[in-house]
């Protein structure tokens, strides 16, 4: 046994080599994208089909929509009720999963390969032909309506409504893919029914399938599963929420939402900043890392590690293809809140230009981007995510390949000029949800006006 | 239809110093995890003192006689995931490294398993027992339903039971703690022989042994803790009432349960499944599928060392009570004792737990991954070689034994039924429950 050095730490080796995953493309005579994906470690495979249209996509009042008629695919379809589409998912061990993002809708499926044709089949039957009776949209609606009853009492659910609200104001993002309780009641079943007719078509949709099978197998699968859903002229698709454009309201500085005797205040801190699309991508998410994308980053090792005020805090963007938020996140100790506000908002303002990331800065936050990247690519559902990401945004073939070189481009200016750009102090809102009466005079001492007191509107 | 091959293989040896270490190789990533277990959670812990093990994770996390400032950047330097968690029964650490930074995980979580003191000062002591009431406000305070599992532990052991208080600690407990008694603690549980190291992914398993070897053989073996196997039992129901900031009121039914790995406690997951996993389960049909006087049903066996715990939740539609929710879930409970399951049903279970073991193997590293559930079966069943007979509990559980463990542990007359109602609103709650607090 050879004694270890502790005098210091051992250095990284290069690099290991990673081959990411080939993905071929097809497209069938009824215009559906097929996209595939080996995967040999475990006789698993995952089909996710996406649909074009989010929560971006509900119509002006009908907020809920796409979510609800995204719900009802497992609610009979076919010739089988809803509790047989339940059995016939537990009978192959099925992990089915829905999920409405603000420009696409994802229904994936995941099950042993040998069951992997009819995995296809019912996911092809419940995305392409649900029954949509008024009985099941009824409970599934009331379902909806209590569970939004719930949320009002949930401070982070209460915290994401208002601040999306906050920051988009009228536009089709501004809402939580499970809209309100005004907007719910307003929908019938007729609604889900023209929605899913004008929305659901093989030319409006991709299936992503990933496992352990050649890419001609899992091409067949596809299309035995899908060849029939026929191709539609329609497209009603309604509008295409990323190229709707921003009313231009005033800016709220600083927000609050009650919540009596509340423990902690739920903060958030953030404006609109930019497309997925924009070719300012890396530099924005080497910013992110600096500033709160991990754990060794700059608001987490003030807030929680210096300060002790949070269990944790984080920045992140929720990228759409249209214009995407970015916010500042913690849950601070109630007596806390407004020196929390106040070294979040310095944090940020520092990053435009007085304190420009430093070298060791720069490397931690790049190489934990680009060393962690091969990580994501360890299972079937993980390779079908980035998989439909690269469909949802029309991502080059070559995207993966790029990703770590173009990360490693982004320079500590870069990185000044994205935050001088995007992170504009006069434009960040801050949202408290909390126990306002302990709080309202230390707020007034943040310099950000009087607070506007709001309710959470579920 | 033939079972599936499904298996996972290592390979273990324990260093002289007492560690278990286990391997298991998979090349198909460049990624290696390290994952250790120590055998210590809160139920290591006394009354008056708890949330210690807890807090202790805390302070893993900040630095080490060797590398003194943090644990994270040096890893988060090398492309590193990592984290580490607290149950009441084991404390987990882990990393997931690119296959080049091996070496530093092994420095970095060696060093920690050896040098910790030396490192930790009272300021970091002091700001992470802060962080660590954040934590409790955030996951339970301020959280709908969240001092639920608290009021349901104190009700289902007496105090000096070590199941009886929550991980988390309470508050004061917290408050009180002091600097000096983590040296006790950290000499007492935080040392070889109470510690199981696995390295799983790519590496070739030689070379991994002699990694530990280098990293860990020379820290100093310890004492084995003595076992903990403290006995409870409920012989009646006692039913209770929490006032919670929620808007519809819940019912948790609890009962003891065999423990993690003994007879039974796979028939109680696949009761879980049959009443309440998917809308074909029992409950979901009846009572939010047909019926609609809950909004979500939940039922699952909650496996720990010394003796589980078996848990049904079910929240009340607006309109309806939980009178009527409680008497719907009794007729149903009956009829498991009475009849057990259906042969479909049997069928559905079975296919689920294959499916499930199956997914388990995707992933080397993490909460869950395939070297946490090493180190799970080496630490809490002596055999990190468990999973394909941990399946097999499953696939040979049958129509008869899921009733026989449905009639023996799930008793209308001993268990706790604690409703949970919005504020001032008594009449909601069971008739003849006694009000709890917790704080």
């Amino acid at each position: 046994m050879t004694s270890i050095d502790r005098s210091r730490l051992p250095a990284v080796g290069a690099d290991p080599r990673f081959v990411f995953p080939a993905i071929a493309r097809h497209t069938l005579p009824n215009g559906l994208r097929v996209f595939t994906v080996e995967h040999h470690s475990v006789p698993v495979i995952t089909f996710t089909l996406q649909v074009s249209g989010g929560s971006g996509a509900d119509p002006d009042g009908c907020e809920g929509l796409v979510a609800l008629v995204a719900d009802m695919a497992d609610e009979g379809s076919g010739a089988m009720s809803a509790l047989e589409v339940s059995d016939a998912l537990s009978r192959i061990g099925a992990d089915y999963d829905v999920d409405v993002g603000g420009d696409a809708t994802d229904f994936s499926l995941t099950t042993l390969t040998r069951f992997a044709s009819r995995g296809a089949r019912l996911l092809a039957d419940m995305v392409t032909s649900p029954r949509l009776l008024e009985s099941e949209f009824l409970r599934v609606r009331q379902l909806r309506l209590d569970r939004l009853r719930q949320l009002k009492d949930v401070a982070s659910a209460v915290a994401e409504q208002r601040f999306l609200r906050l920051l988009y104001g009228s536009h089709p993002y501004a809402h939580l893919p499970i809209g309100t309780d005004a907007s719910l009641r307003h929908l019938t079943v007729d609604d889900v029914v023209a929605f899913h007719a004008g929305a659901f078509h093989p030319g409006r949709a991709t299936v992503i399938v990933c496992g352990a099978m050649s890419h001609d197998e899992l091409r067949e699968q596809v299309e035995d599963a899908f060849a029939g859903w026929p191709s539609s002229e329609e497209n009603g698709s309604g509008r295409s929420a990323s190229e709707v454009p921003l009313s231009s309201e005033s800016v709220t500085k600083l927000a609050v939402v009650q919540r009596e005797a509340a423990a902690q205040s739920e903060l958030r801190i953030g404006q609109l900043s930019t497309s997925r699309l924009t070719p300012d991508y890396p530099a924005l998410l080497v910013m992110n890392a600096v500033l709160g994308g991990q754990f060794v980053s700059r608001v987490n090792l003030k807030l929680r590690e210096e300060k002790g005020f949070t269990y944790g805090a984080r920045t992140g963007f929720d990228w759409r293809k249209g214009i995407s938020p970015f916010a500042l996140q913690t849950s601070v100790h109630t007596a806390a809140t407004a020196e929390a506000i106040a070294d979040s908002l310095a944090e940020i303002a520092d990053l435009r230009g007085m304190r420009p990331p430093r070298d060791e800065e720069m490397s931690l936050a790049k190489a934990s981007l680009t060393r962690g990247y091969p990580r994501g690519f360890e299972t079937a559902q993980q390779v079908a995510r980035s998989v439909a990401v690269m469909a949802l945004y029309g991502l080059p073939e070559t995207y993966f390949e790029q990703f770590v070189p173009r990360i490693n481009a982004v320079t500590s200016a870069d990185v000044v000029d994205a935050a001088a750009r995007y992170l504009d102090p006069a434009k960040l809102t801050t949202l408290v949800v909390g126990d306002y009466s302990a709080i309202a005079d230390s707020l007034r001492s943040l310099d950000l006006g009087e607070p506007q007191l709001q309710t959470a509107e579920f | 239809m033939t079972s599936l091959d499904i298996d996972l293989p290592f390979t273990k040896r324990t260093l002289a110093n007492g560690l278990d270490v286990i391997v298991h190789e998979d090349r198909h990533v460049p990624i290696v995890a390290v994952n250790v277990w120590y055998h210590v959670g809160s139920k290591n812990e006394r009354p008056g003192r708890t949330g210690f093990a807890h807090l202790f994770e805390h302070l893993m996390f900040e630095g080490s006689e060797h590398y003194n400032a943090g644990y994270f950047p040096p890893l988060q330097q090398a492309g590193a995931l990592l984290n580490g968690s607290t149950n009441a029964d084991r404390t987990n650490y882990w990393e997931v490294v690119p296959t080049s930074a091996i070496d530093r995980a092994l420095w970095m979580e060696s060093d920690r398993m050896g040098f910790l003191l030396p490192a930790l000062t009272r300021e970091r002591f002091e700001t992470q027992r802060d962080v660590v009431l954040n934590e409790r406000r955030q996951s339970y305070e301020n959280r709908p339903y969240g001092m639920v599992m608290m009021a349901l532990s104190a009700a289902l052991y007496p105090p000096d039971h070590p199941y009886s208080w929550m991980t988390i600690g309470s508050a004061d407990d917290i408050r009180a703690m002091q600097l000096e008694d983590v040296q006790e603690f950290f000499r007492t549980y935080y040392h070889p022989a109470n510690a199981s190291l696995v390295l799983a992914g790519d590496v070739e398993t030689e070379r991994a042994f002699e990694l530990a070897d280098a990293y860990f053989g020379e820290i100093p073996a310890g004492a084995r803790p003595t076992t903990i196997s403290n006995g409870a039992e409920l012989p009646a129901e006692h039913r209770l009432v929490l006032e919670d900031r929620v808007e519809l009121p819940r019912l948790y039914l609890a009962w003891h349960s065999p423990a993690m790995f003994a007879a039974g406690d796979a028939e109680m997951d696949l009761v879980g499944d049959l009443l309440a996993n998917g809308k074909t389960s029992r409950l979901y049909k009846t009572l939010v599928y047909e019926l609609r006087i809950a909004l979500d049903v939940s039922a699952y066996q909650s496996s720990r060392e010394i003796g589980s715990f078996f848990l049904l939740v079910a929240t009340a539609a607006p309109g309806h009570t939980l009178t009527e929710i409680a008497d719907r879930i009794d007729e149903e409970l009956r009829r498991v004792a009475n009849d057990g399951p259906t042969v479909e049903e049997m069928e559905r279970a079975v296919a689920q737990a294959e499916a499930h073991f199956m997914y388990r193997l995707q992933t080397i590293g993490g909460f869950g991954g395939k070297s946490d559930q090493l180190n799970a079966y080496n630490v809490l069943k002596g055999n990190p070689g468990f999973f394909t007979a941990d399946l097999d509990r499953y696939r040979d559980a049958t129509r008869e034994s899921l009733q026989a463990a449905a009639r023996e542990h799930l008793r209308l007359d001993r268990r706790i039924a604690l409703s949970v109602i919005p504020r001032g609103q008594h009449a909601l709650a069971l008739d003849g429950s006694a009000p709890v607090s917790v704080s």
